[in-house]
């Protein structure tokens, strides 16, 4: 543990911006898994209500906008505190964004509800659960400052990739074979995609974490592995 | 980290060398003791030219002696005793031969509470002047005078009432008056301590303003206990800690990501 202020309502500001951030992180981890979980059961009530979950974390983010605002002006925080005050800033905001992400998951529970691409989207759960993770991991890194589990992350991000390529192709191909399943098989990739967005997000937030916690900004040799965007009809039809 | 603390010591003295430009003044293993406090142990520091260096640190750290050694006001007191080196453009300051007033002139200082002379305006910053014959005519001793003014930004506010005392002054003014007397010598160096503790919000502000304008003609070293206002005037700043370099480097670094945690526990307001 760090030293205590000498102000005690300087701690109590920072601890406060802390569970704030962890409570955005969890309800955004939720918020997707259930998504998700709503997606696959064809649960169109609970898709609705969750996105309605979406705008409890509109409301948490605004409250860290203005504590951490309320920091910077009272306390005029330097150093480590300088930093972390930052990095919620900018976590916040990221998780406010997987937050979109994953009520845009919920809403196509709908256009799915009636199509029967089980199959493809056995995988999805999968995913949202990385992705989910590599939040969790990223909130983990910063409450407790922990620049190695903050850089780990990173890795992680390349397992989704591997498993978005690979719907990609899967669903390009099911598209090619049955002309009448573009529809769904647009949602199901949009979907994927979708939480393929969070995992970078998650990345981005645990890079923010990285320099909260070191003061040094992580090198950005990432290891992209989204290659759909290069992907031709050529290759798929030789796959 | 296993660095060698007698390098890392050296390293944080020279953080302030830009590259190739050497610094204008070097202190290197100050010991200062006033009859049994050893105040200052084996402080190295390297004060860039044209640049403004902050000390920071608790209080009773031993700031304003590290300040006092540049231009050995310390000798002021009794019972003083200070050994190692300490250089003006490469000139060792404690050389026998070394003419106190001289160097005096070179490297001034500004002290905490504005202390005019009970003296006119005019005749304040005609002091130091007159004393070291810089002036070979009533003219240029008024040009002199009126460029000093000027620079410390206090001419318009005081051309009218020149022979006004100085103490009639605001506080800010004053203190605008005693940085003019002090560059009215023509210094390379000015000291300050805390020369902002006793002024509000606007008359700080304004003697920043000034200090960030003198840096283009004056090297500055100043003492304040305001991590704000080392940030906003400084390039470099030095942590001093129980009469030691704590750390010294970038202001920019200092206050984004110290390095030491005696340093970070400082600026950040903990208890160390
Ligand atoms: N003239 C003096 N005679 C005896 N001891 C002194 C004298 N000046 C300073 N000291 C002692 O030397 C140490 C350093 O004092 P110094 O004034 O340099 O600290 P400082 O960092 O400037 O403190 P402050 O922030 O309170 O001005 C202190 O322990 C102080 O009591
Ligand atoms: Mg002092």
């Amino acid at each position: 543990m760090l030293p205590k202020h000498n102000l005690k309502a300087y701690d109590a500001e920072l601890t406060e911006l802390r569970a704030l951030i962890s409570q955005m992180g969890g309800m955004a981890q939720s918020l997707l898994e259930d998504a998700v979980a709503a997606l696959l059961s064809r649960d169109s009530a609970r898709a609705q209500s969750l996105i309605s979950d979406d705008e409890a974390i509109d409301a948490l983010e605004i409250e860290v906008e203005r504590l951490a605002v309320q920091t910077i002006a009272l306390r005029a925080p330097m150093a480590d505190d300088l930093r972390e005050i930052i990095c919620a800033l900018k976590i916040s905001s990221i998780l406010e964004r997987i937050g979109d992400y994953a009520k845009n998951i919920a809403k196509r529970t709908t256009a799915l509800s009636d199509d029967d691409i089980s199959d493809h989207i056995s995988i999805l759960p999968e995913m949202a659960r990385l992705a989910s993770g590599m939040i969790q991991a990223t909130l983990d890194a910063f409450v407790e400052r922990d620049a190695e589990k903050a850089a780990d992350v990173r890795d992680r991000d390349i397992r989704i990739d591997t498993i978005y390529n690979t719907l990609f192709r899967d669903m390009l191909s099911h598209m090619t074979e049955n002309p009448d399943a573009i529809t769904p098989s647009t949602h199901v990739l949009f979907i994927a995609k979708n939480i393929e967005r969070i995992g970078d997000h998650a990345t981005n937030a645990a890079e923010m974490v990285y320099y909260s916690a070191t003061g040094n900004i992580l090198e950005t040799d990432r290891r992209k592995n989204d290659s759909t965007s290069y992907t031709t009809r050529d290759e798929i039809d030789q796959n | 980290m296993n660095v060698d603390p007698s390098n890392a010591l050296m390293r944080d003295a020279e953080a302030a060398s830009a590259e190739g430009i050497p610094p204008k003044m070097v202190a290197r293993s100050v010991n200062v003791h006033y009859g049994a406090t050893h105040a200052l142990k084996d402080v190295s520091l390297d004060i860039q030219g044209y640049e403004v260096t902050a000390l920071i640190g608790p209080s009773g750290c031993g700031k304003s002696t590290v300040l006092r050694c540049f231009n050995r006001m310390n000798e002021m007191f009794e019972n003083t005793q200070t050994s190692g080196q300490v250089t003006i453009d490469g000139m060792d300051i404690y050389a026998r031969d070394i003419d106190v007033v001289a160097l005096r002139a070179r490297v001034g200082m500004v002290f905490q509470r504005p202390n005019p002379f009970p003296k006119s305006i005019f005749d304040n910053i005609a002091y130091g002047p007159r004393i070291h014959g810089l002036a070979e005519t009533k003219e240029d001793l008024e040009q002199i005078v009126e460029a000093s003014l000027q620079r410390a930004g206090l001419w318009d506010e005081v051309k009218d009432r020149l022979k006004q005392s100085g103490t009639a002054l605001s506080d800010g003014q004053q203190q605008r008056l005693c940085i003019a007397r002090a560059i009215a010598v023509q210094p390379e160096v000015i000291l300050m301590d805390e020369p902002c503790s006793a002024l509000d919000p606007i008359a700080t502000g304004k003697i920043e303003e000034l200090i960030e304008e003198l840096r283009t003609g004056f090297t500055i070293v100043i003492v304040t206990h305001s991590m704000q206002q080392a940030a906003r005037v400084s390039q470099r700043t030095a942590f001093i800690s129980r009469g030691e370099l704590g750390e010294y480097g970038p202001t920019v670094e200092m206050f984004t990501k110290p390095r030491h945690e005696r340093t970070k526990d400082y600026i950040m307001g903990r208890y160390g």
